[in-house]
């Protein structure tokens, strides 16, 4: 058995118990029982200072030494009401996490109010794996804060339970809270390299062909997000006509579906991962497509709105329901 | 993390602001080698080369430290500390690489400040600690704030320095105080200047260049007249043919004075002179302090004075001092050294002769011989050689006092009368803003002493005899040549007198209250306070409870502006209304909109039910519909302040 282990376990036992640890939901007050104070390695080494000063102060007489000590002393008082007044009193909410592919960085998005005439500085929001922002909240307004966490694995990803602190002003004091929102980030899987896609089936199943619908261009219609970039019609956001996409008519009547059980014998992540390679290029294409899975399918359909579904379901194919 | 070039400058300039006031006890080259580095470290963080190789920075350290070692003869002391402490910071600064160097160069400079109170503690000095102190801290701010800007970092700075100042005025007034030493000093720990323990040609003539303070005196009563302020120091006996010592006394008991007459009480505040005696005016009964006084009536302390010293002392002008003194005494007043001064020998021996019973007239043929002798006063007196009283006497005849102090004292042994030499102030400058003498050391005087038998020991001044102005008025006006005297000891115009006495009367109040805060004093006025047994501990609660109680003022401060509720002006209008109403036993329930509660209002008063609606249908209008103007606004305040039911 190793040391570090005896001592991370406790340390987390002792955290736990020590700070609550419950899921949270909705808007978060930073009020004085949620912000901890305790001095920093650099108090310590102020106070050392301070001691020598007051013993100079002492041993030679020195009135004005026993100002300057008792300033400085003060001072460092103050700095710790100073931390702790730049967390107090702070609201914050979890935002929307747009979903990532494994291997991306999923930006949670934090809202943070400062209700106060009081500009805060340098408050530093990190998980428990040391990834940080850094981040000043002017007086009276809300401000947005992305927190970058690597998502390594399809599914969700929680944000864990996140640390906000800040040592302003002088670095010898530091206060912190801790945050844990119910919110997480969906991770599709990571796509598979580029591979062709299957055969499409006619609407009747006979045929063979394959799909060369791309052609007949049937019209513009507005952008939504998650459109392919490639359909964008650049022309037009040259004649200023806002952003558009083109629509093609061949697509309709041809079907494809990308059908879990025509793969091969691989492993299932490689499945999924092959899928979701898929879903994105029959999508950049503009095909009608729908997704086989062994716990259910999705018609054939397209847009922005389909590919968002056919990825949850292979983001979270095999994974409990909660 | 790279450290910014603004920060680097921050840095700088800290180093650079606690070690300019030590320019001017480090040596030459010291603050030479400072400078450049500082311009060195300025040029790297405005060019954003990279700093010097670590090789480099040592070589300079050692080479510094070596050089230091050689410049002071030690490695150990005081003034060799402060020198290296400087130095090494100014090098630390071109080893910047991380946050944690930037503290320890923020750390560095504070303790720096310290130092620079060994050599001076006066307001100056305290004023420009302040702004050091705002610099430091702006930079130390600017450590943890990133890019903030110079002037929001200056006042998180300013705003922090001058919060702590009501809490460290408590921790200043209720910490106790200890006495130090805590250990052993080294000799340089204290500044010395002032009266030595002996006299030689010259001697007094150097002190009077010197404007530094003495010591200042607050008088019960009336001061006594100018002529009459002898502040004895020193009793000089023993001389061995060019300098006046104190030698042994024959005995241990004290002084003793008989029909003493005129009594004064006076306070003292004594500047450090790292000796033992206290002044008094002649002749001193007894002080406030612990004190020895000497059978030749000097005081001393139990220990050096090195520290401000205030005391309360009881004097009496007239007396007959030790009319009883001792035989062995005696013999000591009448010796001299053999085969010296063949001159002034036979000088002393003829009015022996003239009046072989008659010391007093003895007295008065050597003052009589100073005042027509044709003797001058001066600061420059030329050097003398072995027969240093028969040059003086009879070619150069010039001297400071210390000459016609020596030389009176001297005839009078030869011709067999017992005289001493007394070493001290006289006079004194009257400030009139503070109401208090202020002696400074060149007011130091000598003058002597007679034993005429019944009439004990009676003081002469036979500077007296030859400038009566000295004694009178000041040295300024005994002197031919005041150019050389020392500022103050000149005439300088009114109003710059006027605006130094204000300024001395300032800082005599700080050195009162503020450096002068010691044990005794902290007790005095914590007394005066209304506290009573004082003890350290119960000093220590109520400095905790004081900083308790201050520390819960200034949450409440800084908290205050966490939180600003807005209220829309119209709805803070509407809501005077409603608390009118709710006065009268109508409270608005919270579900109610405007229109409910009027109409709800309308049925217990109809009499006021036009009114009413009107307000209503403002309010609604204002608020609701975006009918907003600065002139119905105000018509609808004037509405609802007129409102009665």
């Amino acid at each position: 058995m190793k040391l570090p282990d005896i001592r991370g376990s406790f340390k987390q036992k002792f955290r736990n118990w020590a700070f609550r640890r419950t899921v949270e939901t909705g808007t978060v007050l930073l009020n004085q029982r949620r912000i901890y104070i305790l001095p920093t390695r650099q108090f310590f080494g102020f106070a050392f200072v301070l001691f020598l000063m007051l013993l100079g102060d002492i041993n030679y007489n020195l009135s004005l030494g026993y100002v300057l000590t008792f300033l400085l002393a003060t001072t460092g008082g103050l700095s710790m009401l100073y931390a702790f007044r730049n967390m107090a009193q702070l609201e914050i909410h979890a935002g929307y996490v747009e979903p990532v592919f494994a291997g991306e960085q999923a930006r949670f998005v934090f809202h943070f109010n400062n209700p106060g005439s009081l500009e805060r500085h340098q408050i530093h929001l990190h998980d428990d794996e040391g990834h940080e922002t850094v981040f000043d909240l002017p007086a009276q307004t809300s401000t947005s804060v992305e927190l970058a966490l690597p998502a390594t694995q399809r599914g969700w990803l929680d944000s864990g339970r996140l640390t906000l602190y800040t040592r302003f002003p002088l670095g010898l004091f530091n206060a912190w809270s801790y945050i844990h929102f119910d919110v997480r980030a969906l991770v599709y899987p990571r796509p598979a390299p580029p591979q062709a896609l299957p055969v499409a089936a006619a609407p009747d199943g006979s045929g063979k062909t394959t799909i060369r619908g791309d052609d007949d261009f049937a019209g513009l219609r507005n952008y939504v997000p998650g459109d392919a970039m490639p359909r964008i019609a650049w022309k037009a956001l040259a004649r200023e006509q806002g952003l558009q996409v083109k629509e093609f008519s061949a697509q309709q009547g041809q079907q494809l579906w990308l059908d879990w059980s025509q793969l091969p014998d691989i492993a299932q992540e490689r499945k999924l991962e092959l899928l979701t390679r898929w879903v994105l290029d029959a999508d950049a294409q503009g095909l009608h497509y729908g997704l086989k899975l062994p716990d259910g399918e999705v018609m054939p359909q397209q847009g922005a709105a389909h590919r968002a579904e056919c990825l949850r379901r292979l983001a979270l194919f095999g994974m409990p329901a909660s | 993390m790279k450290l910014s070039a603004p920060l680097t400058y921050g840095l700088i300039a800290c180093i650079l602001l606690v070690s300019t006031p030590h320019t001017d006890h480090l040596p030459l080259w010291v603050s030479a080698e400072c400078s450049a580095l500082l311009l060195w470290r300025a040029y790297l963080a405005r060019s954003g080369k990279a700093l010097p190789p670590r090789w480099l920075l040592l070589g300079i350290t050692v080479f510094s430290v070596m050089a230091i070692a050689v410049s002071f003869r030690s490695l150990f002391g005081r003034e060799v500390g402060v020198t290296l402490l400087i130095l090494l910071s100014a090098l630390k600064l071109l080893e910047l690489k991380a946050v944690r160097d930037a503290t320890i160069v923020v750390y560095l400079s504070c303790f720096i400040i310290i130092t620079n109170f060994f050599y001076s503690q006066s307001i100056p000095t305290a004023a420009f600690m302040m702004a050091t102190l705002l610099v430091i801290l702006a930079t130390w701010v600017h450590l943890q704030t990133g890019d903030l800007a110079f002037k929001p970092r200056l006042r998180i700075g300013g705003l922090l320095l001058l919060q702590a100042i009501p809490l460290s005025l408590i921790l200043f007034v209720l910490f106790p105080r200890v006495q130090g030493p805590l250990w052993g000093l080294p000799q340089d720990a204290y500044a010395s200047s002032g009266l030595s323990d002996t006299m030689s040609p010259g001697s007094m003539s150097r002190l009077s260049l010197n404007d530094a303070v003495a010591f200042r005196v607050t008088f019960d009563t009336d001061a006594p007249s100018r002529d009459r302020m002898y502040w004895r120091g020193p009793v000089l006996w023993d001389f061995d043919g060019t300098t006046w010592k104190r030698g042994r006394n024959a005995t241990t008991l004290k002084g003793e004075l008989q029909d003493a007459g005129m009594p004064l009480s006076y306070t003292v505040t004594l500047e450090p002179h790292n000796k033992h005696w206290l002044f008094a005016l002649d002749m001193p009964e007894k002080l406030s302090i612990n004190h020895r006084l000497t059978p030749d009536f000097q005081l001393l302390s139990d220990k050096p004075v090195n520290a401000r010293l205030r005391y309360r002392a009881d004097s009496f002008l007239s007396y007959r001092a030790n009319v009883d003194e001792l035989p062995r005494q005696l013999q000591r007043a009448l010796n001299l050294p053999r085969g010296l001064n063949p001159q002034a020998q036979q000088l002393a021996e003829g009015w022996r002769k003239l009046h072989p019973h008659d010391d007093a007239a003895i007295v008065r043929e050597v003052m009589r011989h100073f005042n027509q002798g044709g003797y001058v006063y001066t600061l420059e007196p030329p050097l003398l050689g072995m027969n240093g009283i028969d040059e003086f006497l009879f070619q150069s005849k010039q001297g400071f006092c210390e000459h016609y102090a020596g030389s009176f004292v001297y005839l009078l042994r030869a011709a067999g009368v017992p005289a001493r030499v007394v070493t001290g102030y006289q006079g004194g400058e009257y400030n009139d803003l503070g109401d208090y003498y202020i002696l400074r050391q060149s007011d130091a005087h000598a003058w002597a002493e007679v034993w005429l038998g019944e009439r004990g020991w009676i003081r002469y001044d036979p500077t007296a005899a030859i400038a009566p102005a000295r004694i009178e008025s000041g040295l300024s006006a005994a002197v031919s040549n005041p150019a050389i005297l020392p500022f103050m000891a000149r005439n300088p115009p009114p109003w710059l007198r006027a605006l130094r006495f204000n300024w001395d009367a300032l800082a005599n109040q700080w050195n009162q209250w503020v450096l002068g805060y010691n044990t005794e004093t902290q007790f005095a006025f914590l007394t005066r306070l209304g506290m009573e047994d004082i003890s350290w501990q119960k000093m220590a609660l109520n400095m905790l409870a004081g900083v308790f109680i201050l520390v819960g003022v200034f949450t409440l401060l800084l908290l205050r502006r966490l939180v600003v509720r807005q209220t829309d002006p119209v709805q803070a209008i509407w809501l005077k209304l409603c608390r009118k109403l709710e006065k009268s036993g109508l409270p608005r329930a919270t579900h109610e909109g405007p229109l409910d509660y009027v109409a709800r209002v309308n049925a217990a008063y109809p009499e006021r039910s036009e009114v009413m609606n009107d307000l209503a249908t403002r309010y609604i209008a204002l608020r609701y519909q975006l009918l907003q103007d600065e002139l119905s606004l105000q018509a609808f305040k004037r509405a609802v302040a007129a409102f009665k039911l």
